[in-house]
């Protein structure tokens, strides 16, 4: 219990530090952000009017507690662009961002766990260096580049994917996955790489220890031992990880939402930075970083799940 | 097994050095000037005048590479110098003064920094102050802050609890000259395999930031801008955009290897840093 309160409080803090750097990053830099959204040609009436509609004339600290108390009962203000709540157009294009993540997220691990399993297996041997060297490569390709060689070959030369584009779930659950699998693959192979990799030395770690000895000896073969008793005991770095990849997934799809005109919540945040409405990048980014913030809280909770010896700390 | 670390390491030094020297020459020579424009000449497929033929706007491709490879390792390097420059102190700073609440400060901000998203933040700062390379390389220098000031203090807390560091106390030098003199050049092989790592992510962040156009600005070419440039005239100049992206694959690549050679030459015990 002491250790779920701990990371309780932690994640309580950093949710309120995200909210006052974010907040001062957008409101409080720029100087006034009324002007900043409305760009040099503005008059001084719209500009006045714009900052009545922001509630700009308040102080910082009226404005900030405004903004967080706001968001806490799900009013995310209101997107000067599109005139509408940023609440409904995060709810529109969150069914396009999370699913992409998860799909991303599986196809990532059913590729690197056979990956890293093999590679420790054969360790120091043919298999091993091959899978090695392509994790090389897989992190040195930048996701986006990847992306478009993936549209020149499957969608361009054998019209297998579409090349962009989102029909939304109304069209069919695989009409949508079908939109889904080329960005999912293109943000899957770099960090199914850096799994690979981080898996394979948390199982070499593992095959040294006394438990996979007792197994041997009792007759399972080396394969066998990794995969029943070493796996297990090679989850603790493979949750961080997975955890980290949450967020380099959710930022990553920024760029390829944009590479395949996917309507997410990456490209949420990119239209609202080139048309300067505030509103939408400040809640938006509050958002994002509240997922990542949450996801770390619930790795360290599934830490103390996997390996009991955490919870007495 | 040093053998493997010795060739990982002539490879990745020979792809990473000639991308950082085609960069340096393009400061005095490239074939064509990148800043004059041939319309006439578009798109033209390699030839004996243009090595890798020319881009949508009669620009020589191998000129382009050149220069981009300029910007692309000028911005991650300076990123680096940002990171070793103020997270290698703060990291002293903290391990000198365990425990106490610099130390604390020090590492719940690093906590902090590591939460964001970098991309999100880098495009926060990059849209907030308007895009340009300066914005880009701070946007990606902040991140190394606290990679630089975490390994500095994990390695020199280490070193703290050692006898010779206790002769120097015994000795009468006061802990900044102790970390100065005895702590830095004990993590500086560490500092540099990291660096390393640094130096390979940034130059694919700029390419990320560049490719959406928040980072470098033309007419500055940059791989990240050949390749949104590219993506218009994809569909019958795949070469445009495959280039540029060699490029940054073969120079992170070589980056990579680099550091994992030097990580095996200079302490085989070092345990690879989790990206």
């Amino acid at each position: 219990m002491g250790y779920i309160l701990s990371r309780l409080i932690s994640l309580v803090v950093s949710l309120a530090a995200a909210s006052v750097v974010i907040f001062a990053a957008v409101e409080v830099v720029p100087g006034d952000p009324a002007a900043f959204m409305l760009g040099l040609n503005a008059s001084e009436d719209t500009i006045a009017a714009l900052r009545a509609e922001l509630g700009l004339d308040g102080s910082v600290l009226e404005r900030y507690v405004g903004w967080v108390g706001g968001m806490l009962t799900g009013d995310f203000g209101t997107s000067y662009t599109y005139r509408v709540p940023v609440a409904d157009l995060v709810s529109q294009r969150i069914v396009v961002s999370l699913p992409l993540a998860g799909y991303a997220l599986l196809l990532s691990t059913l590729l690197a766990v056979p990956a890293g399993l093999v590679a420790a297996a054969w360790r120091g041997r043919a298999p091993d260096y091959g899978i090695m060297a392509a994790s090389q490569l897989g992190i040195a390709v930048p996701n986006f580049w990847f992306a478009m060689l993936l549209v020149l070959a499957f969608a361009i030369t054998w019209k297998i994917f579409p090349a962009g584009g989102f029909p939304g779930w109304e069209a069919g659950f695989w009409a949508g996955m079908r939109a889904l699998t080329l960005p999912a693959i293109a943000l899957a192979l770099p960090q199914a790489a850096i799994l690979a990799r981080v898996l394979r030395s948390a199982l070499i770690e593992q095959t040294g220890q006394d438990y996979i000895r007792t197994a041997r000896a009792k007759g399972l073969s080396s394969g066998a031992a990794l995969r029943r008793h070493g796996l297990r005991n090679a989850m603790i770095p493979v949750l961080t990880i997975l955890g980290l990849q949450f967020s380099f997934l959710l930022a990553g799809a920024i760029i390829i939402e944009n590479v395949f005109f996917l309507p997410g919540l990456g490209r949420l945040i990119f239209q609202g930075i080139t048309q300067r409405d505030l509103v939408v990048v400040e809640s938006v980014t509050m958002l994002l970083v509240c997922a990542v913030i949450v996801v770390t809280f619930l790795v360290d909770i599934a830490y103390a799940l996997v390996d009991p010896r955490l919870r007495r700390r | 097994m040093a053998g493997r670390g010795a060739v990982q390491l002539w490879i990745g030094a020979g792809l990473s050095g000639f991308f950082c020297l085609a960069g340096l020459l393009s400061l005095v020579w490239t074939p064509y000037d990148v800043t004059v424009l041939d319309i006439g000449n578009k798109l033209a497929p390699p030839s004996a005048e243009h090595l890798l033929g020319t881009d949508h706007l009669g620009r020589d491709m191998l000129s382009m590479i050149m220069a981009g490879a300029r910007t692309s390792i000028a911005v991650a390097l300076v990123a680096v110098g940002i990171g070793i420059g103020l997270g290698v102190p703060l990291g002293l700073w903290a391990a000198a003064r365990k425990g106490s609440l610099t130390d604390e400060i020090v590492m719940r901000g690093n906590d902090l920094v590591f939460a964001f998203p970098s991309l999100v933040i880098a495009i926060l700062i990059t849209a907030v102050f308007g895009p340009s390379a300066v914005n880009a390389i701070i946007a990606i220098g902040i991140f190394n802050i606290p990679v630089f000031a975490r390994v500095a203090r994990g390695a020199a807390l280490t070193l703290w609890t050692q006898d010779f560091i206790l002769a120097a106390r015994v000795a009468g030098k006061k802990s900044a000259r102790i970390s100065v003199e005895h702590i830095l050049p004990n993590i500086a092989n560490l500092l540099i395999v990291q660096g390393t790592i640094q130096f390979s992510l940034g130059i694919l962040a700029e390419a990320g930031l560049s490719y959406v156009g928040l980072g470098t600005q033309p007419p500055t070419p940059s791989w990240g801008r050949m390749l949104a440039d590219a993506q218009t005239f994809f569909y019958g100049n795949p070469s445009l955009a495959i280039l540029p992206g060699l490029a940054i694959v073969l120079t992170v690549l070589g980056l990579n290897l680099m550091g994992d050679g030097l990580r095996d030459a200079l302490d085989p015990r070092l345990q690879r840093s989790i990206r």
